[in-house]
């Protein structure tokens, strides 16, 4: 007599992970039915509803901006930690160890090179994918009750992404790092009342130093993006809160 | 797949439940435990089909219950048997409020049928719901066109991030990022630009004092655009409507972007002036 082998997809450890409805379950259907639990019963469920208004799936509504917005993000989460294990923000008088650190990872790191351009060119897709998203919200109304909320918390994103991308600009410690932040700041110099303060804040200092690079590494790599997951839960969350997608116009 | 999806022995259930109500036991911990016996049951004489569903026998499972209430309605006391619940509440109705002055009434009439109470517990009931008309939520909005998320939106979302990934990819392997020689506070590079994003700014500075530039309008852009919703107080989406705010918008925007692309091709060393055709460009990412 033969022994019918277990099957991994009926076994006890598969179903504990795999939630009834879930596609990767035996005996998912293609009815309604399944399709719904295959949202309702996942982590999904907090992004997505069951169903949406079938002209949000037109390409040319949303252009997916705040979707790939959100991938750029965690693209960039990935990228940054694993450029994290070859870089130490330090640039003292005795040697630039940052800015040699670069040098290793563009040289010697398996991959390092192909992960920081896709962090680099990433960064500046996510600027530009951001901005682009306000402009779409704009010109199709989406800001309107129930959504004023949602599009503030939109402009405080937009503005953390400006500076995650300002932030670690700084970081490479070449030349063209420290000039562009040494302009870019020279600007907080003449904030009135607080100017010295402010740049000082800014900067650990008077001018773009070893101090600064510390500084910014810490609101580049931990202070920034922890404060834009709160931002982005909330602006997902209101998504769904507010009535879904926007429309039609 | 789903609890109820299970198929039931019905025999068993049958037996079951007459044995439990034999017991004295309330009718719906009675059903209860005559499902889960019956679907042991099952379970126990087609174990060769394990979690899979039996398509036929899932319309008797679910038809089993409502014929299993309504064998035996008189013997069910009123306020548990869900069939004679509803006579019940439509009693409870008659007697609070005579309905002969609501005009949008809908449910049937009350029949003014009390149903017998049980021996013993003749001064114990429960009002189940006292339930006016008006009270009822109506849905009044239509459901409109949706659709399902999985799989229309979900494989949507996943072809722009698979195609977003692949283009990056090679974009990346094809361009390297800039990095340049080693940072030296005495050495200026000639022009100095701020990252493109504030290249703008940075070509204000050329027309306006530093403070006007650098402070004032950043933070007037800030805090307009977080206004913006509670500016435009107009309710309507349609373009043709939002004349002066997509105008304005548009404006803005284009503005900003001149300056941006001002700033960032067409300034050179000591950041003047420089046509990129000519002199070249003069702009890192």
């Amino acid at each position: 007599m033969a022994i019918k082998p277990p099957s991994l997809r009926e076994s006890e450890v598969w179903k504990s992970i795999f939630r009834p409805g879930s596609i990767y379950r035996k005996g998912y259907k293609d009815t309604s039915r399944d399709r719904a639990l295959a949202v309702m019963n996942n982590v999904l469920y907090h992004l997505h509803p069951v169903k949406v208004k079938r002209h949000g799936l037109k390409l040319t509504y949303t252009f997916c901006l705040g979707g790939l917005s959100f991938f750029l993000f965690i693209l960039l989460t990935l990228t940054g930690i694993f450029l994290m294990f070859f870089y130490r923000p330090m640039a003292d008088i005795g040697g630039a160890v940052a800015y040699q650190d670069m040098q290793s990872i563009r040289t010697s790191v398996f991959f390092g090179d192909l992960m920081r351009n896709l962090h680099r060119w990433g960064a500046h897709l996510m600027v530009l994918s951001v901005t682009l998203h306000m402009g779409r919200v704009f010109y199709t109304g989406a800001y309107k009750p129930p959504r004023e909320f949602n599009w503030v918390v939109g402009v405080v994103l937009l503005f953390l992404t400006l500076g995650l991308s300002f932030t670690g600009y700084l970081l490479p410690w070449d030349q063209l790092a420290i000039w562009a932040i040494t302009v870019g700041t020279s600007l907080a110099g003449y904030s009135p009342f607080i100017a010295k303060q402010a740049n000082f804040l800014l900067l650990g200092g008077a001018i773009v130093s070893p101090d600064t690079l510390l500084r910014w590494y810490v609101l580049h790599v931990l202070a920034l993006p922890f404060v834009l997951v709160i931002f982005l839960a909330v602006h997902f969350w209101r998504i769904r809160k507010d009535g879904g997608i926007s429309g039609p116009l | 797949m789903a609890r109820e999806d299970t198929p039931l022995d019905q025999p068993t259930f049958d037996a079951t439940l007459e044995a439990e109500l034999a017991k004295g036991t309330d009718r719906r911990v009675a059903e209860g435990r005559a499902r889960s016996a019956a679907v042991r049951a099952y379970k126990k004489a087609h174990p060769e089909e394990g979690a899979a569903p039996a398509a036929p026998a899932a319309p008797a499972a679910a038809a089993a219950s409502p014929a299993a209430a309504s064998a035996t309605p008189a013997a069910a006391p009123a306020a548990t048997a869900p069939t004679a619940a509803a006579p019940a509440a439509a009693a409870a109705v008659a007697v609070a409020a005579p309905p002969s002055t609501q005009p949008r009434r809908e449910a049937p009439l009350p029949t003014g049928n009390l149903p017998t109470p049980k021996k013993g517990v003749a001064d114990k009931h429960r009002l189940l719901a006292l339930v006016p008309p008006e009270g009822i939520q109506r849905v009044e909005r239509e459901q409109g066109d949706r659709v399902n998320v999985w799989p229309h939106l979900l494989i949507e979302e996943f072809i722009a991030m698979a195609v977003l990934f692949a283009g990056m990819v090679v974009f990346s392997t094809v361009i390297n990022a800039p990095l340049r020689e080693v940072a030296n506070a005495n050495l200026t590079p000639n022009p100095s630009k701020a990252p493109w994003y504030f290249l703008g700014l940075q070509e204000l500075l050329r027309y306006f004092h530093p403070l006007v530039a650098g402070i004032t309008i950043p933070t007037f852009i800030l805090v307009g655009l977080a206004a913006v919703p509670y500016i435009d107080r107009n309710p309507s989406v349609k373009p043709g409507d939002r004349k002066i705010a997509l105008t304005m918008f548009t404006i803005l925007f284009m503005f900003g972007s001149i300056l941006t692309i001002i700033g960032s091709f067409f300034r050179g060393p000591g950041y003047n002036w420089t046509w990129p055709w000519a002199q070249g460009v003069f702009f890192e990412l």
